[in-house]
């Protein structure tokens, strides 16, 4: 008894001693904390999401406003408990001054209440695109300069009903709060224009078992809605075309994304001509743009083919808040009142296109409608359908009947 | 099997009275030369996740079972807290603090005695695997059930009271809150070890057979067992959901039980202390082995470690230490 606590005591004393480390805050310098899924099964994606923001800041050398940059990395695994506890580190430990995550959709909705209890830190969305995160009860520090996930919709459901014919469709989708965002968006417009929801499949995150969901595929249907992402989306395409399935499909903003469609292993050719929608084209033709993939494919060779739609979205948040710093030539003085003036007001030149904010502190974009096709090189990308300019969160319609439609769920639009 | 080594101790009483003073007054005055990241994620969090360990360490040393639903009691505590009292998603009964957590260890506390009814009969690896089924099959209840319990989204705004005046969630009051609840589950799980009830449990543990032959029920000592485990839980449970301020399926979840596992295992099964030896070095772990090691690789860190002291140790981090001392007495 008394050899362990002896020892407890010891080990104790040498931990306090890591403890009474302070830890340095150069006047001089800025601290960037970036917070990605690392782990689990949206790895892949929070590591393309990671190289657009050092992209970002090596494009602006590590330097702002005369001050250097310190960038800080933690991961979490999609679960709202590892995003907060990862961010905890990030606040109250290193003491960055942007935070710029989180990359799942309830991440980020667990994030913006956490925000509200730090408003000395400026929170940069990454990639996560719930609905929940700016349109209700919005924090006053969270900025998100990418537009979410039923805005990625928009325009798609009219799309596949009166251009691809599709008129009864079932949807797979994980059970959470950004697969409901992008159901939400898509029924939208796809049950007023007429279409008709025959089931919804809520899967959970991270499942690698397709097969009941492949098996309760009805037959009467014209095609399938798949909203997976990650290791998710791989596992269920490779798994419903083993099991034979021919259904044409429609994808979700993130399961037609590059980070599927650029995954190693065998070529998916039964996905070319599927149609998609999202904040991004591959095959986009904007001299912005190209240059910009042009970029990301010199400074990471073992990426994917092209930057997926988590790479833009942390680079638009990094780039926003450098564009911003610059500004106000660095001064973060009275809780960064002046930056997030700054970038409340801020007409973001992004490299897909321009982006500004509404009232939420939301990203107003463009949205573009796609198709996968083959291209020279033998890989998949996105080809771009049809651009829409200016897409808000309430999807045009007017706000406080959008809010009446209620928050995103499993059963929300109930098109019947 | 590694709790043998939880023998009754027979030191001078003396010795033991100064290193007990020496720990308590560091971890008193801990808080005023430590940063409040420190005092709260690092300090109270080795002590609620020691608490929740401890509960395992209790049933596994002193009782010869491995429960892997442990975090699932302290993950039911936390729930019935949501519950019962207040939520952001308004789903509460916002019952005053009092009841609430009353409520909450009850229910756990039954929770538990019936996961210990129906592994009671098991043995080893039987136990392991069917309270591991237990563990899995609560954390997919909890995720498809949105009426009760929110499914995924779980409940956020859950705050520790204010008792007066005081904010237990600031700081300081936080971590001395923890660390009285571990100190007394500390003190109590040592008292129970040598109580009779301990003794009789150890004696289970080593040959059930005879003591049934001396006439002890062994099938009560082993629900018993359970149920102290579960109170243990259950205090960890609430303390875990005012740390966090929230409470999802995810923090139930297999990963997070075997994080428990682990913590129990390397800290030392044998021994309560480890627990809380474990529950620190595996935050510590958490925290920074992403800045000592490439941002793609720290989890590989982390299962490195746990991995050698596993390999060189069966008994955690104290066996560890007892080896080195043996060995540097040998000439």
């Amino acid at each position: 008894m008394k050899r362990n606590l002896t020892r407890l005591f010891i080990f104790l004393a040498l931990v306090a001693c890591l403890g009474l480390a302070a830890t340095v805050h150069a006047a001089d310098q800025l601290k960037f904390g970036a917070l990605a899924t690392l782990e689990g099964p949206f790895a892949a994606l929070g590591e393309d999401g990671m190289r657009g923001v050092k992209l970002a800041l090596k494009q602006w050398n590590y330097t702002v406003a005369g001050k250097k940059i310190e960038l800080i990395t933690m991961s979490s695994d999609a679960s709202p408990d590892s995003a907060i506890k990862a961010a905890r580190k990030l606040v109250e430990q290193d003491k960055v001054d942007l935070l710029i995550g989180p990359l799942s959709g309830s991440e980020g909705v667990a994030l913006k209440e956490y925000a509200k209890t730090q408003p000395q830190v400026t929170f940069l969305n990454g990639a996560s695109a719930a609905q929940d995160t700016t349109l209700r009860d919005p924090a006053p520090n969270y900025f998100r300069f990418q537009t979410e996930g039923a805005q990625w919709m928009f325009g798609l459901g009219e799309y596949v009903l009166k251009v691809k014919g599709y008129k009864k469709i079932v949807t797979i989708a994980e059970d959470y709060s950004f697969p409901y965002t992008q159901v939400f968006g898509f029924l939208l417009g796809y049950c007023q224009a007429g279409g008709k929801v025959l089931n919804r499949f809520w899967v959970p995150l991270g499942a690698k078992d397709y097969s009941t969901t492949v098996a309760s595929i009805p037959e009467g249907i014209d095609a399938i809605y798949v909203a997976l992402g990650g290791a998710d989306a791989v596992n269920f395409l490779s798994q419903y075309e083993q099991a034979g399935g021919n259904k044409p499909l429609i994808g979700g903003s993130i399961t037609m994304d590059q980070s599927v469609l650029g995954s190693k292993g065998r070529r998916r050719d039964f996905v070319i001509g599927t149609p998609s929608a999202g904040p991004i084209a591959d095959s986009y033709d904007k001299p912005s743009w190209t240059k910009w993939v042009g970029e990301y494919r010199q400074e990471y060779p073992k990426g994917f083919p092209s930057p997926s739609l988590f790479c833009y979205g942390y680079y638009c948040a990094t780039l926003a808040g450098l564009e911003g710093l610059n500004q106000v030539k660095g001064d973060l003085s009275n809780q960064q009142k002046a930056f997030r003036a700054v970038l409340s007001k801020m007409e973001l030149k992004a490299p897909a296109g321009s982006i500004k904010l509404d009232e939420n502190r939301q990203a107003i974009g463009d949205n573009f409608l796609t198709e996968v096709e083959l291209g020279k090189d033998g890989n998949l990308y996105n080809k771009v359908v049809k651009v829409i300019p200016n897409v808000n969160q309430t999807l045009g319609w007017d706000r406080q009947k959008f809010l009446d439609l209620g928050p995103v769920g499993r059963d929300n639009p109930p098109c019947n | 099997m590694a709790g043998r080594s939880a023998q009754i101790s027979t030191v001078n009483s003396q010795a033991v009275g100064v290193s007990y003073i020496l720990l308590g007054a560091f971890l008193l005055i801990y808080p005023w030369f430590a940063s409040p990241f420190w005092t709260v994620q690092i300090g109270a969090q080795s002590f609620i996740l020691g608490v929740i360990a401890l509960s395992l360490t209790f049933l596994a040393g002193y009782g010869g079972m491995v429960s892997l639903a442990q975090l699932s009691v302290a993950g039911c505590a936390g729930y019935m807290v949501a519950i019962w009292g207040f939520n952001d998603a308004k789903m509460g009964l916002n019952w005053p603090w009092v009841p609430t957590v009353f409520m909450a260890i009850l229910i756990a506390v039954i929770f538990g005695t019936l996961i210990g009814a129906v592994s009671v009969r098991t043995q080893g690896i039987y136990t392991i695997m069917i309270t591991l089924a237990i563990s899995v099959g609560f954390y997919y209840f909890l995720r498809q059930n949105y009426p009760i319990f929110n499914g995924w989204n779980g409940f956020a705004g859950l705050k520790p009271p204010v008792i007066a005046g005081v904010n237990m969630r600031a700081p300081t009051p936080f971590y001395y809150l923890s660390l009285g609840v571990a100190a007394a589950a500390y003190a109590a799980t040592v008292y129970l070890g040598r109580s009779t009830f301990g003794l009789s449990l150890q004696g289970i543990r080593d040959n059930d057979r005879r003591m049934r032959a001396l006439g002890f029920n062994v099938t009560a000592h082993r629900i018993l067992a359970y149920s102290i485990a579960a109170l243990i839980a259950s205090l960890g449970g609430v303390l875990l959901v005012w740390l966090n301020g929230r409470i999802d399926p995810a923090s139930v979840g297999v990963w997070r039980t075997i994080d428990i596992l682990i913590i129990a295992v390397v800290g030392g099964l044998g021994h309560p202390i480890g627990a809380f030896l474990g529950a620190v070095l595996f935050i510590l772990l958490e925290n920074f082995a992403i800045d000592l090691i490439a941002r793609e690789r720290f989890n590989l860190l982390i299962g490195a470690v746990f991995l050698a002291i596993v390999l060189f140790s069966p008994d955690g981090i104290l066996g560890l230490w007892q080896k080195l001392k043996k060995a540097m007495i040998r000439p």
